[in-house]
C-alpha cells in the first residue's frame, strides 16, 4: 500500500488536509475536549447547588473531593459491582457470541439465515424499549416468565443479584450479535484448506477451535473484547430504566449512573465529576492496552 | 454426520427464535387489547387485535410529537456528522501529514471517553451556550443535535477510513491530472463512490441519536413539548400501575424504523465493520 501511493501523496503537500479536518476538529474541540477539561476542572472545585446558582463563590478544594470518594465505602463496593457487572457481561457476550460463530459455520443455509436475521434485530432494538420489554416479560404479576415458572408475585428487582442477572441480560442480548457477526466473518476469512487438513489429521472442533481458530482471530478478537469491555463498563440506559436509576438502596449503581446521580440528582456536581474523572482513568488505561495489543499484532494505524 | 447437522441446524434455530422473542412479545403486547395484557395468563397469541394502545399513545399522550422531535434530531446529526466525517476520511486516507497517526489515535480516544461522564460539563456548556446562543441552550432540540453529532463523529471517521480507502487512488488521480479541482474531486468523484459506505456510517449515527436517554434526560428539562421518544416512554411507568399496552405500544413504534434500516443496510455494515477493524 505504501509503495503505490507514496508517489502521488508527496505532492499532495499543503494546507488540504487541515481544511478537511477543520469542521471534525472543531466540533471535537468544542464538545469532547474542552468538557473533558471541564470536568478534571470541577472534579476539584467544592461545585453544588449553592455554586450553581450564583448564592456561594465556587471554591477550590484540591483532592478534597478524592479523598472524600476514596474514603467512602459506597465508592468500593460501587466500584466492585461495576467490575464484576462489567467482566461478567463480558464473558458471557463473548461466549454466546463466539459459540454462535462457530455454529453459524457448521448450519445449513435457511437456519444460518433465520440466526443472522434474528441477531440483526436484537442488536438494533433500541436500548429503552429493549429494557421495557425485558421488564414486561419479568414482571411481578404480569410478566410471561413468572406465569410459566409459577412464581407468583416474585418481584426480579428486590434483590441485588436477581436485579443485577436480569439487566445483564438484557445487555448481553444486545451486544452478542456483534461479536458473532464480526467473529463468524472472521471465521469465514480463514481458508478453508487450513481447516479441512486440520480435520483430516484427526483433530476435534474443540482443537480446531482453539489451536487454529482463535490464532488466527487473534486480532479480531482483540477488537471484539475490548469493544466489549469499554461497552460493558458504561452501561448506563439499561441500568437506569429497569432498576430505576440505581435499584433499591442503590444496590445496583454503576460508577456511570452513581456519577449521573451524584450530579443530578444530589447536586454534588464536582463529586460526581470526581467519579466521572477515575471512571476516565480506567477506561483510557484500557484504550491503551488495546493500542498496544494492536501494534503487537502489527496492525498499521 | 447427517445427524449431528440436523441437531445444530434445530440449536440454531431455537437460538433465533428466543433472541426474537423479546421482539415478537413487544409487538404482540401492543395489539393485545387491555383485557389480556391484564391477564395473569398470559397467551402468546392474541384472537381480538386492535390498535387501541397506538391510539392512545399517538393521541393522548402526544407521542407523534415526540416522534417528530426524534427523527428530526436524527436526521440532522447524520448529516452533520457525516459530513464532518467525510471530509475528516478523506483528509486521512488521502493525504500523509505530520501528526496524521495521533489524530487517528486521538479519534480512537474519543470513541472510549465515557459520554456519560462528560454529562456534567456538557450539562453547564449548554446552559451557558443558551445564554448567549438561544436556538442550542437546555430544553432545546439544537442541544441535542449538537452533541450527538460530536459523539457519533469519531466512530464515523473510524468507519469511512476503510471505505474512502477502498476507493482507487488513481480514480481521483486521474481526475487531477485532467483538470479536475480538489474541490471537484471530492464532490464528483469521491462522494459518489463513497456513499453507500457513508449510508452504513448513517445508520450508525442515526440509531446513537435516535436511542438517546442519556442526554435527552439531563438536557430537556421542563419544556416536555421538546422531549425525544426514549423519554417520553417513561412517561407510561406509573407508581400505581403501568400501562404496559401503551408502553409495548410506544416501543413498538420506537423499534420499528431501526429495525428496517438496520435491515437494509445489514450487509454493507457487516463490511464496514470489517473495514474497520481491519484497516
Amino acid at each position: 500500500m505504501t509503495a503505490v501511493t507514496a508517489a502521488p501523496l508527496k505532492r499532495r503537500r499543503g494546507l488540504t488536509p487541515v481544511w478537511l479536518l477543520l469542521p471534525a476538529t472543531i466540533v471535537l474541540g468544542t464538545l469532547f475536549a474542552y468538557p473533558m477539561w471541564q470536568l478534571g476542572l470541577l472534579s476539584v472545585l467544592d461545585f453544588r447547588q449553592a455554586q450553581v446558582s450564583g448564592g456561594q463563590p465556587t471554591r477550590f478544594v484540591g483532592a478534597d473531593n478524592y479523598a472524600t470518594l476514596l474514603g467512602n465505602p459506597q465508592f468500593w463496593s460501587v466500584l466492585t459491582a461495576t467490575v464484576a457487572f462489567a467482566a461478567a457481561c463480558v464473558l458471557a457476550t463473548l461466549a454466546v457470541g463466539a459459540g454462535l460463530a462457530v455454529l453459524l459455520t457448521r448450519i445449513s443455509r435457511v437456519p444460518r439465515l433465520l440466526l443472522s436475521l434474528a441477531a440483526m434485530a436484537a442488536w438494533a432494538v433500541p436500548a429503552v424499549s429493549g429494557s421495557t420489554v425485558w421488564m414486561f416479560l419479568f414482571d411481578t404479576d404480569l410478566g410471561l416468565v413468572n406465569q410459566v415458572l409459577g412464581l407468583d408475585g416474585f418481584n426480579w428487582m428486590y434483590d441485588r443479584y436477581t436485579a443485577f442477572g436480569l439487566v445483564g441480560a438484557v445487555v448481553v442480548w444486545h451486544s452478542f450479535p456483534f461479536v458473532m457477526v464480526t467473529l463468524y466473518a472472521g471465521i469465514e476469512a480463514i481458508p478453508k484448506s487450513v481447516l479441512e487438513a486440520a480435520s483430516i489429521d484427526g483433530a476435534g472442533s474443540w482443537r480446531i477451535f482453539w489451536r487454529i481458530m482463535v490464532p488466527a482471530l487473534r486480532p479480531l478478537l482483540a477488537i471484539v473484547v475490548i469493544q466489549s469491555i469499554i461497552w460493558d463498563f458504561k452501561v448506563f440506559t439499561q441500568i437506569y430504566v429497569m432498576t430505576r436509576g440505581g435499584g433499591l438502596a442503590g444496590q445496583n449503581l454503576t460508577l456511570n449512573v452513581w456519577a449521573y446521580q451524584q450530579a443530578f440528582a444530589s447536586s454534588e456536581y464536582g463529586l460526581g465529576a470526581a467519579i466521572g474523572v477515575v471512571m476516565t482513568l480506567i477506561l483510557l488505561a484500557v484504550t491503551l492496552l488495546y493500542l498496544r495489543t494492536l501494534r503487537r499484532s502489527g496492525e498499521p494505524l | 454426520m447427517r445427524i449431528t447437522r440436523r441437531l445444530l441446524d434445530g440449536l440454531a434455530v431455537l437460538v433465533a427464535v428466543a433472541t426474537i422473542f423479546p421482539i415478537y412479545w413487544m409487538v404482540l403486547a401492543a395489539v393485545k387489547p387491555p383485557g389480556e395484557i391484564q391477564s395473569l395468563h398470559q397467551r402468546p397469541w392474541t384472537l381480538a387485535p386492535s390498535l387501541d394502545a397506538f391510539r392512545r399513545v399517538l393521541t393522548v399522550d402526544d407521542f407523534g410529537r415526540y416522534l417528530l422531535n426524534s427523527v428530526l434530531v436524527a436526521l440532522v446529526v447524520v448529516v452533520a456528522s457525516g459530513l464532518c466525517a467525510f471530509l475528516a476520511a478523506v483528509a486521512l486516507t488521502r493525504f500523509r501529514f505530520r501528526m496524521r497517526t495521533t489524530v487517528l489515535v486521538l479519534f480512537l480516544i474519543c470513541q472510549m471517553v465515557p459520554v456519560e461522564a462528560l454529562t456534567i460539563p456538557l450539562f453547564f456548556l449548554v446552559r451557558d451556550i443558551g445564554a448567549t446562543v438561544p436556538g442550542i441552550g437546555l430544553n432545546t432540540l439544537g442541544s441535542l443535535m449538537l452533541v450527538h453529532t460530536a459523539f457519533t463523529l469519531p466512530f464515523a471517521v473510524w468507519m469511512l477510513r476503510g471505505f474512502v480507502a477502498a476507493v482507487p487512488d488513481e480514480l481521483d488521480e486521474a481526475a487531477q491530472l485532467d483538470g479536475a479541482s480538489r474541490f471537484t474531486v471530492l464532490w464528483r468523484i469521491l462522494f459518489p463512490l463513497v456513499a453507500p459506505g457513508l449510508a452504513a456510517t448513517s445508520v450508525f449515527s442515526f440509531i446513537t441519536a435516535w436511542n438517546d436517554f442519556l442526554f435527552a434526560r439531563t438536557f430537556i428539562i421542563s419544556a416536555t413539548d421538546r422531549q425525544t421518544l426514549p423519554m417520553a416512554l417513561l412517561v407510561f411507568f406509573k407508581p400505581d400501575e403501568n400501562d404496559w399496552g401503551a408502553i409495548m405500544a410506544a416501543s413498538t413504534l420506537m423499534t420499528i424504523p431501526v429495525l428496517i434500516f438496520f435491515l437494509l443496510v445489514r450487509r454493507r455494515l457487516v463490511a464496514g465493520l470489517g473495514g474497520a477493524v481491519k484497516d
